[in-house]
């Protein structure tokens, strides 16, 4: 690490913010995905299948298009 | 991009992304790293904090990045219909506000030494707050409507209402700035940049863009999960009431 | 034409007869101005100079408080559903509240101003410009109002979260406002630049804001 000078502080609590917010950010969207794999995985192994899971195309029920 | 609009093709494709941008992120972020603290040289001006830089002017370009891409997506909900576009939205607003937020501190904490505070009201700090706010409300109104399809296409007018008024605000901000401090003009990034930053802020910018897709894709697919498992929560229910009748 | 006029004449009489709608907006604008000294002090000069800020602060706030009630009311008695499929455009209906909002609050709170600038000692030379000021600026309030106020239908909190969504849109307003009223005063600036970009700020929001408010209210009422 080079000297950097009297505002070190500075430069090194810019970067960490950054590291730890991008950290922070990716921690919860890494959790969440897991979670909803896991609620998935729960409730097809209650045998509950989705209404399109049997065709290629896959629509959302839950955006109420007709189906 | 129509074979993208299909959900359980672009689950298939994140899936096998994903990994290789999660590395190639990674390197180039090493690489931005060394070049910013070891290859850079320090200002003539500011000295060494002129590395603050390197996060501050990437973070505040993928704020609006993300805004942009709100924007866009919004087009696609309202206009072309397109199935994945809100889901797109809503991924995209939180990251782009933990980016602002970032343009924020960094920007804060390169002013401190700069100019003695924490904070200044020039136009472009000022109009990075705004942007914040933007984002804030935004994801307050994600969380407010719990009927998916009205969430989604609010969510895309206020989307396009905010991209409207953003070059509007940008100019307001802009003039009160020089209404109230004509005499001095206050420049982050310094009279000067010299190539051998320019090397360094590029990578920065790349990782950091790299860094935006892969967190918007892995969002995404948490959020078609989401809307996924929440179908067949909602089936689980209508068999449990079908089977007591 | 005639069914336009009668739904604005509608809804003004309806802001009217509820009378506690306006006399609180004015009340609240009076409660703020009134306590804001206490917390910045009784700096005569202090006051003057920062009284058109405040005076229009104050006054984009007391317009977000009686927002909600613009579709509010004909949402929760179903009377929105009829004016959808009625004869009058969505679009037109959402302008014609506005325009009412406009009328019974964004007026009142702009001829309210000059007397509360005297709780804030803003010169008397400044006052008629602060009028005008407000009077052109206050449609874009009320016009992007609406478009927060149908965004938020029926939903829970949606006072506070209209004003988080809105005020981020009245830096504009602000800006230019604040400008044209405090020119007049401080010069050497002109105030008729600042002015005019209110005035255009106000007709912009009068052309697409109901478009916007629109497209809400139809996302809400599927």
């Amino acid at each position: 690490m080079p000297d950097l000078g009297p505002h070190a502080a500075f430069i090194l609590a810019a970067y960490g913010f950054t590291f730890a917010a991008v950290a922070a950010l990716a921690f919860f969207i890494v959790a969440d995905d897991r979670k909803q794999r896991q609620l998935l995985a729960d409730l097809e192994a209650k045998g509950i299948r989705r209404r399109s899971a049997n065709t290629a195309g896959a629509s959302k029920p839950a955006r109420g298009r007709k189906p | 991009m129509p074979s993208l609009a299909n959900p359980t093709r672009f689950l298939d494709l994140a899936g096998r992304l994903i990994p290789w941008l999660a590395a190639l992120t990674a390197i180039l972020f090493a690489v931005g790293l060394y070049l910013s603290f070891f290859v850079a040289p320090p200002d003539y001006q500011q000295g060494e904090t002129v590395r603050i830089m390197f996060v501050h002017v990437p973070a505040a370009w993928l704020a609006m990045f993300g805004y942009t891409l709100i924007a866009i997506a919004s087009l696609g909900t309202l206009i072309w219909r397109h199935p994945l576009a809100d889901v797109a939205a809503k991924a995209a607003a939180p990251i782009g506000a933990t980016f602002t937020l970032v343009a924020l501190v960094t920007g804060s904490l390169w002013g401190k030494p700069m100019w003695g505070t924490y904070w200044v009201w020039d136009a472009r700090l000022t109009s990075m707050l705004v942007l914040f706010l933007l984002y804030l409300g935004l994801i307050a109104l994600w969380q407010a409507i719990e009927e998916l399809g009205r969430a989604g296409r609010a969510a895309a007018i206020l989307g396009l209402v905010g991209a409207i008024n953003i070059p509007i605000i940008k100019f307001s901000v802009d003039w009160w700035n020089t209404l109230h401090q004509p005499a001095s003009i206050v420049r982050l990034g310094g009279p000067t940049i010299d190539s051998s930053m320019l090397g360094a802020l590029a990578v920065m910018a790349v990782t950091f863009t790299l860094l935006f897709v892969l967190l918007h894709v892995m969002a995404m697919r948490a959020e078609i999960l989401r809307r996924r498992v929440r179908a067949m929560q909602q089936m689980q229910v209508e068999h449990a009431a079908l089977a007591e009748t | 034409m005639s069914s336009a006029l009668a739904l604005l004449a509608r809804d003004v009489k309806l802001a009217f007869r509820e009378g506690g709608a306006i006399g609180t907006a004015l009340g609240f604008y009076l409660v703020v101005i009134a306590i804001a000294p206490l917390g910045l002090g009784p700096d005569l000069n202090l006051l003057a100079r920062i009284a058109p800020g405040l005076l229009w602060v104050a006054l984009l706030l007391a317009a977000l408080l009686s927002a909600d009630r613009i579709f509010h009311n004909d949402y929760e008695d179903g009377a929105l559903d009829v004016l959808t499929t009625g004869p009058l455009p969505l679009p037109l209906v959402a302008a014609i509240k506005s325009l009412a909002h406009w009328l019974t609050t964004g007026v009142p709170l702009a001829l309210l101003a000059p007397l509360l600038g005297l709780l804030l000692n803003l010169p008397a030379e400044a006052s008629p410009f602060l009028v005008l000021a407000m009077l052109a600026g206050t449609p874009a309030v009320s016009f992007i109002a609406a478009i927060g106020a149908s965004l938020t239908l029926g939903l829970k909190r949606s006072g506070l979260l209209l004003a988080l969504l809105v005020l981020p849109l009245y830096v504009p307003v602000l800006i230019f406002g604040v400008a044209a009223a405090s020119a007049a005063v401080a010069g050497p600036a002109s105030p008729w630049p600042p002015f005019l970009m209110l005035c255009a700020l106000s007709l912009a929001s009068i052309v697409l804001a109901p478009l916007a408010a629109a497209a809400s209210v139809r996302a809400a009422l599927r």
